[in-house]
């Protein structure tokens, strides 16, 4: 797909060819042991204290180095790269100007678990701390948001190092591992010894869960006549799908989702109730309030998810599977603790596992309720509704799509009107709301899925953080499908102006946004816009079957809220249904 | 119930790790009453006692929050258990000839020490608990305290306890 992209090696191939001890620089020696680790894709940017590494590169043909238009797109490309693959991303990016561009795409990965290893240069080690050209000291100011740090001394502990780091990253509660190595440091010489060990002694996640606790859980599900299972990223990120659908059906217990959980279980499953939460459905949100026992597994009760603390799930006993003991208890108080990585929980619970009988009237309930309340929106044949956009994109792609997301309106229709059914294929930013994220993360995901359909799906305002991506788009011909929805505003800022700031439509007019068509065409990019039904579709399909990157804009209706909604202070059962109610 | 709590963190003697540990407090909002650090029994660890207040969920965060720091190894409670803390506090205080019987008795009963005299002050160096120090400074200052210097708590649980 890529232009210059190498021949895969086979990790033996590459051990043979790239595991050999010898005398080499820094530089090279990062080179090799990413390799190592199995990385066939690096997005980054060069500048002066990384000059080193990129000259290596030079002629390193089993090195594939993607290069976009700024480092905010290089991080968010590698993430989506993570999590769509499961792999570590990874991205590089100079001192200074460089390394503090990337400071939102780490605390992106950081609030969302996912595995990254972030290469930063950084002026020589004699100029560190001199203010010196270009000097910032990155490992100090990204500290609160990554998962840990390294800034390398002596070429000699390179390999280590990176050996360590992609472990951090890729364990326990993954997360953001960054490194950065001063310029003297990847031009220096010492003997390259491939690591293959990780000796950390502070560092030893519990994988295994402790067994009485996951009996306790067994025996709560016995007794439960309402039991909810809230399912989180961290089942996604463990691969523990399988693990959840067997426990699901085994136990017979409804299923709810959390945005980031969404494709870790099936949509389509008469157990599932869709996501919870701000914007999610009636049914999930209901269940919950009314349940005597919530299962939480992999999720971290986000308040986007809770509402008001204080009356969420009030009469519930609270279960939580979580590798990082530290979310257990931090905003719900916690029953039944259970220390674990979710696929070994799984597995270890569904061998004991029951039918919940004492629950038939309630699953009764749930699907009645289901029914009787889907997500739900007035369609227009005079406007076009986002809703019905997503609902098109879903059917064109017969589901089957990886789909990333900006933050805002269309993220939310992203969730409830496109339903997964695989795990990584949905990649959005849920814990920090990045905007800017949706674009360039589907270059990520679609260097990491080269077979697969990515559809980026943004809104007018995100699509402008990052649209100079596009270029990377064309001349690597990456495939990936963009709709903008493009509403002319900041859809939901509006949104709370209207709802809760008395119709105050502060500063959310985005008129002076570019001609989006000539903006592809200007990078090469094809182009379609559509303002109506028949315009839509058709500009979609062909977008689809073009060989290469396209980009569709929707010019949809600007006053489409987004519904149902929990406004900020309520619990999550006050929610407001819109204009249907 | 918001109480005083001493806690022992067996950390990696690595750059930065100072500020990983006092950034994590600052930024999940728990407080620092006192923080001190040294090398421990073990070469290539140090030891940092931090004495913090806070009600009994905080300091379950607190140690769960610290042991996701990748250099922190071990992190108790000394608290918890009984245990001897101590603070060193060096206090210059200001002493005419006429005032310096006064200041000599009440450095006596405090089994501290004189460490410096000039013409008009003296240092005293007391070693104790925080409350004696605490207890030191209040009569000293009627004396007028011209500079005021204490370590914060180090701290270890007695006999084999932890």
């Amino acid at each position: 797909m890529v232009a210059n992209s190498a021949t895969l090696k086979s990790k033996e191939q590459l051990i043979e060819k790239w595991g050999k001890q010898e005398v080499i620089s820094g530089s090279e020696m990062l080179l090799r042991s990413l390799l190592l680790e199995g990385v066939d894709c690096v997005f980054g940017y060069p500048g002066g204290a990384v000059l080193y590494i990129y000259d290596a590169m030079y002629g390193f043909e089993d090195f594939n180095h993607l290069l976009t238009r700024h480092e905010q797109g290089a991080i968010h490309a590698a993430d989506g790269y993570a999590r769509s693959t499961g792999k570590v991303g990874v991205c590089i990016a100079t001192s200074g100007p460089g390394a503090t561009n990337l400071v939102t795409g780490i605390a992106t990965a950081y609030m969302d678990s996912v595995p990254l290893v972030v290469i930063t240069g950084n002026v020589a080690t004699t100029l560190i701390g001199t203010d010196a050209f270009q000097e910032a000291d990155i490992v100090g100011i990204t500290m609160p948001i990554t998962k840990h740090s390294y800034l390398v001394r002596k070429a000699e502990d390179l390999p280590r190092i990176i050996h360590e780091a992609f472990h951090i990253a890729n364990s326990g509660r993954k997360g953001p591992v960054l490194i950065d190595i001063p310029k003297d440091v990847s031009n220096e010489k010492a003997l390259f010894k491939p690591h293959t060990e990780v000796k950390l002694r502070g560092y030893n996640p519990t994988v295994q869960p402790n067994k009485q606790q996951v009996d306790k859980m067994l025996r709560a599900i016995e007794q439960a006549e309402r039991p909810v299972l809230l399912i989180g990223g961290g089942a996604v990120y463990s691969g523990a799908h399988e693990e959840v659908l067997a426990f699901a059906e085994k136990t017979g217990i409804p299923v709810t989702t959390t945005l980031l959980g969404l494709g870790a279980f099936p949509s389509g499953h008469e157990l599932h109730m869709g996501f919870p939460g701000m914007h999610g459905t009636w049914t999930a949100n209901m269940a919950i309030q009314e349940s005597d026992l919530l299962v939480n597994i992999g999720a971290r009760f986000d308040d986007r998810v809770t509402g008001k603390l204080n009356g969420f799930a009030p009469n519930a006993k609270i279960v939580h599977v979580d590798i990082d003991p530290a979310e257990i208890g931090k905003n719900v108080p916690t029953d039944i603790p259970i220390v674990g990585d979710v696929k070994a929980v799984l597995q270890q619970a569904i061998a004991g596992a029951k039918y919940a009988s004492k629950a038939d009237a309630w699953r009764a309930l749930i699907a009645e309720r289901k029914a009787a309340k889907p997500f739900a929106y007035k369609d227009s044949d005079e406007e076009l509704k986002p809703q019905w956009v997503v609902s098109m994109i879903h059917e064109t792609t017969h589901g089957d799509a990886i789909v990333t997301t900006d933050v805002g309106q269309h993220q939310m229709w992203a969730a409830q009107y496109y339903p997964f059914n695989k795990p990584r294929s949905w990649v959005t930013s849920g814990g920090l709301g990045t905007m800017g994220f949706g674009f360039p993360s589907a270059i990520g995901a679609q260097m990491g899925n080269p077979d697969r359909t990515v559809v980026s799906i943004n809104g007018d305002g995100g699509m402008q953080m990052c649209s100079q991506e596009l270029a990377i788009c064309a001349i690597n011909n990456i495939p990936v499908k963009v709709a903008i929805l493009n509403n002319q505003v900041l859809g939901m800022v509006r949104q709370w102006q209207e709802l809760i700031y008395d119709n105050r439509y502060s500063h959310i007019d985005l008129a002076g946004s570019p001609d989006f068509v000539k903006l592809a065409e200007a990078y090469g990019v094809k182009a379609f816009r559509a303002t109506n039904k028949d315009e839509a579709r058709s500009a979609w399909e062909a977008a689809l079957a073009h060989d290469g990157p396209a980009v569709v804009e929707f010019v949809v209706r600007k006053g489409e809220n987004v519904y149902p909604m929990v406004t900020q202070g309520s619990t999550i059962d006050q929610m407001l249904m819109g204009d249907d109610e | 119930m918001s109480t005083r709590h001493t806690i022992a963190i067996l950390v990696n003697d690595q750059p930065g790790v100072l500020q990983r540990v006092s950034g994590l407090f600052g930024r999940r909002g728990f407080n620092i009453e006192s923080i001190t650090v040294g090398t421990s029994e073990e070469p290539g660890l140090s030891r940092m006692v931090i004495v913090t207040k806070g009600d009994d969920h905080t300091l379950e965060q607190i140690e769960k929050q610290l042991y996701k720091i990748i250099d922190v190894i071990k992190v108790v409670d000394i608290g918890s258990s009984p245990m001897v803390a101590r603070e060193l506090g060096l206090i210059k205080v200001g002493a005419d000839p006429a005032a310096r019987p006064e200041i000599l008795g009440i450095v006596d009963t405090f089994r501290a020490a004189v460490v410096d005299i000039s013409p008009n002050s003296l240092i005293v160096q007391v070693v104790g608990d925080t409350d004696k120090i605490d207890a030191m400074i209040e009569l000293l200052k009627p004396y007028g305290i011209r500079e005021l210097s204490r370590t914060g708590v180090t701290a270890m649980a007695r006999g084999s306890a932890r």
